[in-house]
């Protein structure tokens, strides 16, 4: 049970559906427009919703995964843009399109917001595609991958006597082993932990490269009532970015994560759930700590990100998961967490909650 | 009208290369033309700290900093990573580790390589050395990485440094190649395909019935899937046109030559095309056209006069 829920913000806001593909290893079959499409009519249906009557659409992907300028464009037919609609799109993870969804009802411009976000990592190898988003001076010539810094991170977690390999493996395996029961994931059971990918991470430290597409809607108000039985109120949200050179970085911790949950509240009472953007083992050992999160804590009983990790959706995932466990009433208040850059370089921390009960 | 069938997945490699050209500004200036000379310089903040790789404002107060500082080219790995198979353009192409290197007299630390035998002979706290490239342009590859050093820390304390070098280098190109397999999903294959056998198909939106040409899979007004194949054209009618007096390079087309949209028979909106067989200024908006298809194209080449009377304005004012 919670209290009695306060917002700090101008209007209460709420995320009142959720929706996601099944997350694979490749959809050659599908454009992305195809693949996202049926994922927006789910949302859109469980609210009772229809596209022209959403007061502000936002969406998140990335031309790097694509490999064409201006991608977004080709999916916002899945959304019904003509005749014109309120729109808007962020080159990274929904996640933050969320926010800005958020802010956009916060502004009293829109009631409702309609919010997606999809990658299709399969065309490409995003090993590679990521080290484009690194800074084009000092790191981006020398290719380093997502793996390899994920790596430099562990290894001073375990310098620091923080984790060590076997802690590592039993977060991928109750990863694995909580995704059994997510029909979404991709990764799901007994999964073996594998050899070394880039030492100290081995294959079952790092998640699985698949494709897929998650959306959902928020709501203020009243309306939020109505379209939804027990919304997941959004009691705080924030966001933060810390310095893009890893040498300047403490590896073993996350700043801009503790400082952002702070702001949205996290450590006002305490959460049942937490729905982690930790790609890699050693991440949720580095969040866990960021966050205070004790052993009560349910954390990513979806399966988290070892278990699927389609690229600018996982994010966002992060909070529709939260999110539905509120709507289900398997949780009362939950933080979800979303990352991006190298070595949770910008991370966002959402507190959502439920109606005391 | 036919059911769309299960698809054939079709591939193509599709290669994005980007050489972005981008100016260094006076510290990375000097950061870089240092490592073409062989010197290693830093930045030191107001409160002292010497910040290896430099940067131009201070992370944490975000003041402005120029102060460089020389340090050695020897230092201590702070964490690392064994690479057991490098990937593409990666530093070497034997494994190697990652490493954060904090150089003598670096409060900061420097990603690189590092060449080592294994696994079992790095660790946190080792003692490393810069190898030079034995080339050296203003990059950070003009280390080329590091190797293990069991010699003497060169003196702690940074040196002051002008930044000043004969030649500097002030700008880089960042060279990127990435290699995709590109599947145009199931709307798309289709149109591909009919194209292969000289016809044009679009979809059909169940909703609106407007007929789509090129496909994409989905109403952009609707925002629902289009199943329905339908074949369009051959003929059509020019909506608009433009005459285009600038030749592009590799494109073997004389100049002038008109570029139009053309709404095919049957399709919902306009595609685009050239005009061909009938001079440039007497290209006209309700023009009849069919497509002119080339040996082995796979899109018509260009259109042509079919000889028709003109379409009514009415006929097409909805498609321009
Ligand atoms: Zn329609």
């Amino acid at each position: 049970m919670t209290g009695p829920r306060t917002s700090r913000y101008a209007r209460d806001v709420a995320v009142v559906a959720f929706a996601q593909s099944d997350h694979r290893r490749r959809t050659d079959e599908l454009s992305e427009v195809e693949m996202v499409m049926p994922v927006l009519h789910r949302v859109l249906a469980a609210t009772g919703l229809k596209a022209g009557e959403i007061g502000f659409t936002c969406s998140g992907s990335s031309d790097y995964l694509a490999g064409r300028a201006f991608s977004f464009t080709m999916t916002l037919d899945g959304v019904g843009a003509w005749p014109p609609i309120s729109e808007s799109h962020v080159e990274t993870d929904g996640a933050w399109a969320l926010h800005e969804a958020w802010v956009k009802l916060q502004t009293g411009e829109a009631d409702t917001a309609l919010v997606y976000a999809y990658g299709k990592s399969s065309p490409g190898s995003v090993r590679d595609v990521l080290t484009r988003q690194l800074d084009p001076y000092y790191l981006a010539p020398l290719w380093p991958d997502s793996v390899a810094l994920a790596a430099l991170q562990a290894q001073a977690l375990l310098d620091a006597g923080e984790t060590d390999e076997p802690a590592l493996a039993a977060i991928a395996a109750r990863s694995r082993a909580d995704a059994a029961a997510n029909p979404h994931a991709q990764l799901r059971g007994d999964v073996p932990q594998g050899d070394y990918q880039v030492r100290p991470l081995r294959t079952g430290d790092c998640p699985p490269v698949g494709d897929g597409a998650a959306a959902v809607i928020l709501a203020a108000g009243d309306l939020a009532r109505r379209l939804c039985e027990r919304p997941a109120w959004i009691t705080g949200i924030d966001h933060r970015i810390e310095a893009h050179g890893l040498g300047l970085r403490d590896l073993t911790d996350s700043p801009s994560t503790r400082i952002a949950a702070r702001h949205a509240g996290l450590f006002d009472a305490p959460v049942d759930t937490a729905e982690l953007h930790a790609p890699f083992s050693s991440q949720e050992v580095v969040l866990r700590k960021a966050l205070g999160l004790g052993d009560t804590v349910a954390v990513n009983p979806s399966g988290g990100p070892l278990a699927a990790n389609p690229m600018m959706a996982a994010g966002l995932i992060r909070i529709g998961e939260a999110a539905a466990r509120i709507h289900r009433g398997a949780s009362d208040r939950a933080v979800a967490h979303a990352t991006s850059g190298p070595c949770l370089q910008q991370n966002l921390v959402a507190v959502l909650e439920g109606d005391a009960r | 009208m036919t059911a769309a069938s299960p698809p054939e997945v079709l591939r193509a490699p599709l290669v994005v290369e980007f050489p972005f050209t981008r100016s260094l500004g006076p510290v990375q200036s000097a950061f870089l033309t240092g490592l073409r000379d062989s010197v290693v310089l830093g930045v030191k903040t107001a409160d002292g700290r010497v910040l290896v790789p430099p940067v131009e404002y201070d992370p944490v107060t975000s003041e402005e900093i120029r102060d460089l500082v020389e340090v050695a080219a020897t230092g201590t790995v702070t964490t690392w990573a064994w690479n057991e198979r490098p990937r593409p353009h990666q530093p070497l192409d034997t494994p190697f580790a990652w490493v954060l290197v904090k150089l003598d007299g670096a409060d900061t630390a420097l990603l690189h390589a590092l060449d080592a035998p294994g696994p079992e002979a790095v660790s946190t706290g080792m003692r490393v050395r810069v190898r030079w490239a034995a080339e050296r342009t203003g990059a950070i590859t003009d280390i080329a990485c590091f190797e293990p050093y069991d010699g003497p820390a060169a003196a702690a304390a940074p040196a002051p440094h002008d930044g000043v070098f004969q030649d500097p280098v002030t700008g880089i190109v960042a060279e990127a190649r990435l290699d995709y397999t590109y599947s145009p999903g199931r709307a798309q294959t289709a149109y591909i395909n009919a194209l292969s056998e000289q016809r044009t198909v679009g979809e059909r939106c169940p909703s609106c019935h407007k007929v789509y040409v090129p496909p994409r899979g989905a109403c952009p007004t609707c925002g629902v899937a289009t199943t329905d194949q339908v074949e369009v054209g051959p003929a059509g009618t020019v909506t608009t046109f433009c005459i285009v007096n600038i030749k592009a390079r590799n494109l073997d087309i004389e100049v002038p030559y008109v570029y139009a949209h053309i709404a095919l028979d049957g399709a919902g909106l306009a595609l685009h095309g050239r005009i061909g067989g009938i001079p440039y200024d007497q290209v006209r908006m309700g023009l009849r056209v069919e497509p002119v298809w080339t040996e082995g194209g796979r899109h018509p080449d260009h259109y042509r006069p079919t000889g028709e009377p003109d379409a009514d304005y009415d006929a097409y004012k909805e498609l321009i």
